[in-house]
């Protein structure tokens, strides 16, 4: 297998592309943010999504899905960076479904049908500080009758407030910082005693802090086993942070053809500002730093397609690289557009809003390059 | 099980009956891997055995056809017996600028006569090569080259002087460019291979700020060149210099080289656990080393299916050595003041300093970073203007 993408792969990019050009566009990102939407994304595109049955990428065939892997997930969800796209499918379609796998029987069945056809909306329930790190769980779930009562809090739940389900992650025992003692659950986003608040973030998309006030859950609810939660999770953020880093790629590089474009265009001092060795150099540099992020995530991808045991380290290597390049294209993006770089007309100002909170979405660069160096043995 | 898994699996059992146990460790300096030719001395009877064997496999070349002494392995194949050698820590049996750069240039632009003739002796490592390019007055500005040749019916009669001549001193044929037409600057070069033993050509080693001679100035003072011993067409040698540069540059963004995938950050544990902020370094360092292997297996692997735009091997030899470049930095700043020790047994005659200062060449030598840069936005990203 060679490290590009095959045939098939081709062929579902030229099918996603147009596809979310057409009906994923920044307009419609605008008429969200403008209108105030109390969603946060286009409820249509999501069912349109399920027809197309992307919804269903990373679900099993024998369950609803098209089994298709990472590679193809990320195909989908670069696309969704380059249009910046506001959609749930990187939370519910690949991140909750890679946890799922690890459910029972009675809960895929009743889970997978409705993602693949566009009917759920799922949030992750994970961090509980400002700053990414699924291990510091604190929220505690005792046992409480047939199961378990959660009680405590958590931050940056993008889509909570209107989930269906929300993946709660728990410690059952142990202490916050250890990975052991967490177990995942599954909680109705309209169980008694779970309150959401949402809030627009900068990049428009709208994310909740959630509150779990001695929520009473069924001991079915909980996914994969007790205590041993981080398995699950260990797929979840997996899965979670390599589509994002695939997302990062799209955003950077959206964000770079535009500008290049905008250097090919502009003229000062009697010529195209492209013309300038000094603008050039920049350039031929971003698209090095382009290129390196799109290599890594697409190999972090087939190893964890392969089951490669070094995908986990991958992953972050991938999630560090594609935060840092894409950084770099949106920061060269404003700067290289000049004042119209600085004006809301303009869309390369998105762009940098995005980068930001899908930089910070699974851990940012400093958190996979320290997770790198401690895998290292370091 | 696919064709690809079983040439693997025999690639494998190959090995490990035929690479010496000595072979399987890394290479401490240059001369632990055999750069052939006349005057080559192995450094030990398993490193001529290793090159035996695989030669005769024709696995010192395993992607060229088995006519010129190749294995005559698919892309695919010849990957998956890179990786096996790799996951078996086994050295190259040969190392060569008749394989990475004249090679390539021959299966390209050569006759048959001189296909037959001379790539089977790249394949066995039995003719050293050098490269005569640039010259005292030409560097990144190669085409301003001035080394003439005069045309005397049957021969040309070459006068002039290269500089940056890698191994000139141990080469035993230079493959040149020579101005042939002094009217066209671009189409007024050729390419001429001759035998270093040529009366009139004579070399000097450079010494670099890294205490070694690795490089030398080339004289040629009225040395015969005999007509049939041209690259392609009279005055078109631009054209095989620069598909040849392409493979240079290829060859020169892999040689991030020592440890590739490992970590290095791990060999300095201990150091990084005292260094907080060298500790971030290092993470950072190794966040982007991971990138760039990436990029150089996706590189490869599209370069050799006719994927990769044909200017992308520029932006790989920049990537490649800034990267090479920040790793050294990045040792040096680990090591401390072992790291300067410059003559010490301990150090290996002070392996890391010399490691360090020949590094900064990667990003001159082959074409400046500057002028990658120029080349990979005209021509990949087609920004305007000269």
């Amino acid at each position: 297998m060679g490290l590009y993408h095959t045939e098939d792969q081709a062929m579902l990019k030229d099918s996603v592309a147009p596809f979310l050009a057409e009906n994923g566009s920044i307009k419609q990102l605008r008429a969200l943010r403008d209108d105030k939407d109390p969603v946060g994304f286009a409820r249509d595109l999501w069912s349109q999504f399920a027809e197309m049955g992307l919804n269903g990428i990373l679900i099993p065939e024998a369950e609803g899905g098209l089994g298709l892997g990472h590679v193809e997930a990320g195909i989908v969800l670069e696309e969704i960076g380059r249009n910046l796209t506001a959609s749930p499918f990187l939370s519910t379609a690949v991140a909750a479904v890679e946890a799922l796998k690890a459910a029972s029987a009675d809960m895929r069945g009743q889970w997978f049908p409705k993602i693949a056809a566009g009917e759920a909306v799922i949030g992750l329930a994970l961090d509980e500080g400002k700053k990414h790190n699924p291990a510091a769980t604190a929220l505690k779930a005792e046992r409480s009758g047939n199961g378990f009562k959660l009680t405590g809090a958590k931050t940056f739940v993008v889509h909570g407030h209107v989930a269906d389900l929300l993946l709660v992650s728990a410690r059952t025992a142990g202490a916050a910082g250890e990975e052991s003692g967490i177990t995942l659950f599954a909680v109705p986003r309209d169980a008694a005693g779970l309150t959401t608040e949402a809030d627009r973030l900068v990049d428009s998309s709208l994310s909740a802090r959630v509150t779990l006030d001695g929520v009473q859950v069924d001991a079915d609810a909980v996914i994969g086993e007790v205590d041993a939660g981080w398995v699950p999770l260990t797929a979840l953020l997996n899965a979670g942070r390599l589509g994002a880093s695939a997302e990062l790629v799209g955003v950077g590089t959206g964000a770079m053809d535009m500008t290049f474009d905008y250097l090919k265009q502009r003229k000062q001092f009697g010529k195209v500002i492209g013309e300038f060795q000094a603008l050039q150099h920049r350039a031929a540099h971003l698209y090095g730093e382009m290129e390196g992020a799109r290599s890594i995530v697409l190999k972090a991808q087939q190893m964890l397609d392969d089951g490669d045991p070094r995908g986990e380290m991958f992953v972050s290597a991938a999630k560090a690289k594609a935060a840092k390049s894409t950084n770099l294209a949106v920061r060269e993006g404003v700067q290289m557009h000049g004042g119209m770089g600085m004006t809301d007309a303009y869309d390369i100002g998105l762009y940098m809003k995005r980068d930001r909170a899908l930089n910070e979405v699974f851990g940012d660069l400093y958190f996979h390059a320290d997770k790198l160096a401690k895998m290292n043995g370091y | 099980m696919t064709d690809l898994d079983t040439f693997r699996k025999e690639a494998r059992a190959w090995l490990e009956a035929n690479c010496p146990p000595e072979m399987r460790q890394p290479a401490k300096s240059d001369d632990d891997v055999c750069w052939g030719g006349r005057n080559w001395v192995f450094s030990s009877p398993a490193q001529k055995q290793w090159l035996e064997v695989m030669a005769a496999k024709g696995w010192t070349v395993p992607d060229w056809p088995v006519a010129y002494g190749g294995g005559g392995l698919t892309a695919e194949e010849t990957k998956a017996l890179r990786q096996e050698m790799a996951k078996l820590g086994c050295r190259s049996p040969l190392n060569s600028f008749g394989i990475w750069m004249l090679g390539p240039a021959l299966l390209k632009f050569g006759t048959e006569e001189q296909k037959l003739h001379y790539l089977p002796q790249i394949a066995r490592g039995e003719i050293r090569w050098c490269q005569g390019y640039s010259e005292p007055g030409s560097g990144s500005d190669l085409v301003s080259l001035q080394t003439f040749g005069e045309d005397k019916g049957d021969h040309w009669v070459v006068n002039g002087q290269k500089i940056w001549t890698s191994y000139a001193d141990k080469a035993d044929w230079i493959f040149c460019l020579v101005r042939t037409n002094k009217e066209d600057k671009y189409h007024g070069i050729s390419f001429l291979l001759f035998d270093m033993t040529t009366p009139g050509v004579s070399t000097k080693p450079i010494l670099l700020i890294s205490g070694a001679s690795p490089f030398c100035e080339t004289f040629f003072d009225n040395v015969v060149v005999p007509k049939h011993q041209i690259v392609g067409e009279l005055n078109r040698g631009w054209d095989v210099a620069k598909y040849l540069l392409a493979h240079e540059r290829e060859m020169i963004s892999g040689m991030g080289g020592d440890g590739g995938m490992a970590s290095l950050g791990s060999f300095y544990a201990d150091v990084l656990h005292d260094n907080p902020v060298l500790r971030a370094e290092m993470a950072m360092f190794e966040v982007e080393n991971l990138a760039y292997r990436a990029h150089s297996e996706r590189f490869m692997d599209e370069w050799k299916t006719g994927r990769a735009h044909p200017a992308y091997s520029n932006l790989m030899k920049y990537v490649g050595t800034e990267l090479n470049k920040k790793r050294h930095e990045i040792v040096m700043a680990a090591g401390g003041s072992d790291a300067l020790e410059w003559e010490s047994a301990r150090t290996n005659g002070g392996a890391r300093p010399r490691a360090w200062l020949r590094t900064k060449a990667n990003s001159i030598e082959g074409g400046t970073s500057e002028v990658m840069l120029n080349v990979v936005s005209k021509r990949i990203l087609e920004m305007p203007g000269a």
